[in-house]
């Protein structure tokens, strides 16, 4: 299993199945940890950094957390490499540009990834497809385990799992939904709903996590409190309260838009596929908007010839690292855009 | 002995002195003829919360000065340091920057200062225990804030059973 396999084949998250799968995308967990004993990475020497990431790589590959694994040298990986892993969701923004050792492990599902060297020695990451939070916990919950079999991490009864920013401290958890959110933009109460999450103290992000722009109505909504509640107080807020609130709001918005302006998103939609299927050039931020109606489309039954794992899959397929490595060459955009619209003239 | 409202027979609960014009006026009036006048009194505010906003005011100023010298003698990163990078630099510094680290801390989890979550195998089972409780007793609290007196009670019991 490599990195070049990648390509060939689908993200687990993107199959376009789960619970609510209307709505909701994605489910992941992520967990931060650090050793103990060895500085924080803002105090590591990089024979250090060295260090931390052979042991965790080592552990982490020796202690059978999925049937196939595989490591990636992230600083040794081309810079096309580690746009691809970001596009994929198994590496960080972050972790693609800084500038130390660092890597990543990755199932061979690409439903586990831990990051090694992040801002924390270890992130451990866990994608579903769908709302399938109490599933991502429990397998999280459990590499964790497996881990902590062969590794102390830093720990304190007061404050629990000790990590590099004290906003992560505790339970080191972060739970992050991904969801398809059309209805509630079309209509404008996309900010009424945003409010009501930053009351609860949710974070709002777009596509690709800290500091990205919401495109073509996809949002991630993630805790920010990770201390002074249980692993499972976190995740049960998401399942009982947080996502039922939202898929609600939005499904509302989709029923109100079908009877009040059916016409108006019958052709949105319509238009939407026509461009998709005839189009010579088209640029990712146009790709966004459109391949979002047409999901709107499948999931108001309004579109019956595409299915949501393909609409799913061209989101992937159309980013630029994924563009380039699928024709196997280095493309600028204008390029790109041809390359794009071959691949959905194809597809669909 | 108590004063009577200016304006009524009640007993007055509201004291105010006013300066008007150079001169000053001292108000006694009871509740409702304070109202009366538009002098109205936050009392939904319980007193413990006045009390907390004060003292968390008060530690701040204090905890301002002696920021400048925290540094931790395990990584060598003062605090000053961390300010500027958002990243402490080793486990110690959760105890070096103790003075002003909890009230962040605090302040960027609802308030929250003990970890309740889990606990490593390694690090023994009393402190599994204790988590737990500390858990039950916050669900206990909310049950109760939320009329829950069944699950109040199952809880309780729970949290007996624990402790044994």
């Amino acid at each position: 299993m490599t990195l070049a396999d990648l390509t060939q084949r689908s993200s687990e998250w993107l199959r376009g199945v789960g619970p609510m799968h209307d709505v909701v995308i994605s489910s992941r967990i992520r967990l931060a940890r650090n050793l103990a004993g060895t500085p924080f990475l803002a105090k590591c020497n990089p024979a250090q950094q060295r260090e931390v990431l052979q042991r965790l790589k080592d552990r982490s590959l020796a202690a059978g957390i999925a049937r196939e694994t595989f490591f990636v040298d992230i600083e040794a990986a081309s810079k096309l490499d580690r746009q691809l892993l970001v596009e994929r969701h198994l590496i960080s923004r972050q972790h693609a540009v800084s500038n130390h050792p660092r890597g990543v492990v990755i199932s061979g599902d690409e439903t586990i990834a831990m990051m090694i060297n992040e801002e924390d020695h270890l992130r451990l990451q866990v994608l579903r497809s769908g709302m399938q939070l109490h599933e991502a916990f429990d397998e999280i919950n459990r590499i964790d385990d497996l881990l902590e079999e062969q590794l102390d991490f830093a720990y304190s009864i007061r404050f629990g799992y000790l990590t590099a920013c004290p906003t992560n401290v505790g339970t080191g958890l972060r739970v992050s939904v991904m969801l398809h959110l059309p209805a509630l933009k079309l209509t404008k109460e996309i900010e009424k709903a945003f409010r009501a999450a930053r009351d609860m103290r949710l974070a709002i992000r777009g596509l690709y996590g800290e500091g990205t722009e919401a495109l073509g109505d996809f949002f991630q909504v993630s805790n920010q409190v990770t201390l002074g509640k249980s692993e499972e107080q976190i995740v049960q807020e998401f399942l009982t309260v947080i996502v039922p609130e939202i898929l609600n709001y939005e499904r509302q918005a989709r029923q109100a838009l079908l009877k009040s302006n059916r016409l108006e998103i019958e052709d949105k939609i319509s238009r939407s596929l026509a461009v998709l299927r005839a189009a010579r050039k088209i640029s990712s931020k146009e790709t966004m908007f459109l391949l979002s109606m047409v999901r709107l489309g499948i999931n108001l039954d309004l579109v019956k010839d595409v299915d949501l794992k393909t609409t799913n899959e061209l989101f992937l397929l159309a980013q630029p690292a994924h563009l380039q490595k699928i024709t196997g060459k280095e493309m600028n955009p204008d390029q790109r855009a041809e390359a794009r619209a071959n691949i959905f003239r194809k597809r669909l | 002995m108590k004063k009577k409202c200016d304006n009524c027979d009640q007993p007055a609960t509201i004291h105010m002195t006013e300066i008007v014009g150079g001169s000053k006026i001292e108000k006694h009036l009871c509740e409702h003829c304070a109202e009366a006048e538009g002098i109205t009194i936050k009392a939904n505010i319980p007193i413990s919360q006045l009390l907390e906003d004060f003292i968390l005011q008060t530690a701040d100023e204090v905890q301002q000065e002696a920021a400048g010298n925290l540094t931790c003698d395990v990584c060598g990163m003062s605090f000053e340091d961390f300010q500027e990078k958002g990243q402490l630099g080793c486990q110690n510094d959760y105890e070096a920057f103790a003075p002003m680290l909890n009230t962040l801390i605090a302040r960027a989890h609802e308030g929250a200062t003990q970890h309740i979550g889990k606990v490593p195998r390694r690090a023994g089972v009393d402190q599994q225990k204790q988590n737990t409780i500390l858990r039950l007793r916050g669900e206990l609290k909310q049950a109760i804030k939320s009329e829950q007196y069944e699950r109040a009670a199952e809880l309780r019991d729970e949290i007996k059973r624990v402790e044994e």
